[in-house]
């Protein structure tokens, strides 16, 4: 079997792990602070938590778990299964209204 | 087994066939992650549904559930997500020292996380807020008075939650077994594919409390 260097994406350019840390500390008190400080429609309040939660979900996996810097087979092969997670929700959704 | 086959085995290799430019036990790994991302899909679209159909059986965002504290307990996962990430940039590094202090707070992170979803889980018990009863009768925050409500809400809180409380636990015992093996050599700038792998099971633990924490708490 030949080994591979785990060395060899190490190089990889990208924020450093301190600024996600930041960033994601940051979005995590924004996320309260709409939640409970913030009189926004019903709608609006939703779409806006959702949107900081996917933000958050991204810079882990894309920075923390190196996807950013993954060859792009291995990139597709993790997305390619995230539309039928949107297909399985939405049946849900679709059967339960 | 001899030595050099053991050896081997461990080694982190691409292997014939693997195509996708990585080495077999990482995409083992990231295909078995994506299998948990089904998994928890199916669990946040069951209780969107269950949510929005039953609103009667739901209280508003933290009137039951203590968000401030949970919101401490999210920051701690997170700093749990940088000191692994630092144990791996340690290691790519060859730094011995940082790979093992950097585990070793992570798994420590790991457990502290445990023990404040324990504490919430009782203080909530304590309050009326049980996993399954007719319906559920616990003390609002902040002068809400007392909160009555129907079974759906505690039992989707504490199968989403408690789903995500036993892959920390999982995760807490690999990490224990990864930082025990740190701190026996095990790994190297040139072979750290251990590292690696737990390093991305951890971060998927975090990345999908981010997403439960804002669906079941402030939603």
């Amino acid at each position: 079997m030949e080994s591979v260097n785990l060395t060899a994406d190490a190089g990889h350019k990208g924020p450093s792990y301190f600024l996600v840390f930041i960033i994601l500390g940051v979005l995590t008190l924004v996320e309260v602070a709409v939640a409970f400080i913030a009189a926004l429609p019903d709608t609006l309040l939703i779409l806006i938590l959702l949107g900081l939660a996917v933000w958050k979900a991204l810079l882990v996996a894309l920075y923390y778990m190196h996807l950013r810097f993954e060859p792009a087979k291995l990139w597709w092969m993790v997305m390619a299964p995230l539309p039928l997670g949107l297909i399985l929700v939405g049946i849900v959704l679709i059967e339960g209204w | 087994m001899s030595n050099t086959t053991a050896a081997a085995l461990e080694r982190p290799t691409t292997g014939p066939g693997s195509g996708f430019g990585v080495y077999n036990m990482k995409l083992g790994m990231w295909v078995f992650l994506l299998s948990e991302v089904m998994f928890f899909t199916a669990l946040i679209g069951a209780y969107i549904i269950l949510r929005f159909t039953n609103p009667g059986h739901f209280a508003e965002p933290g009137v039951v559930l203590n968000v401030p504290l949970t919101a401490a307990n999210t920051f701690i996962l997170i700093c749990s997500s940088v000191t692994m990430v630092k144990a791996f940039a340690e290691i790519e590094a060859g730094n011995q020292r940082g790979l093992r202090m950097y585990l070793a707070a992570t798994a420590l992170l790991g457990i502290l996380f445990l023990g404040v979803q324990a504490y919430e889980y009782s203080k909530l018990v304590h309050e009326g807020f049980v996993p399954a009863a007719e319906f559920y009768a616990a003390l609002g925050r902040d002068g809400a008075g007392a909160v009555e409500g129907g079974p759906l809400y505690g039992a989707t809180f504490y199968t989403m939650t408690g789903f995500h409380g036993a892959h920390v636990t999982i995760g807490v015992l690999c990490l224990l077994f990864t930082t025990v093996m740190a701190f026996r050599g095990r790994y190297t700038a040139a072979n750290h594919g251990g590292v690696e792998i737990m390093g991305l099971y951890w971060h998927f633990v975090d990345l999908v409390w981010i997403i439960l924490f804002t669906i079941v708490y402030l939603i």
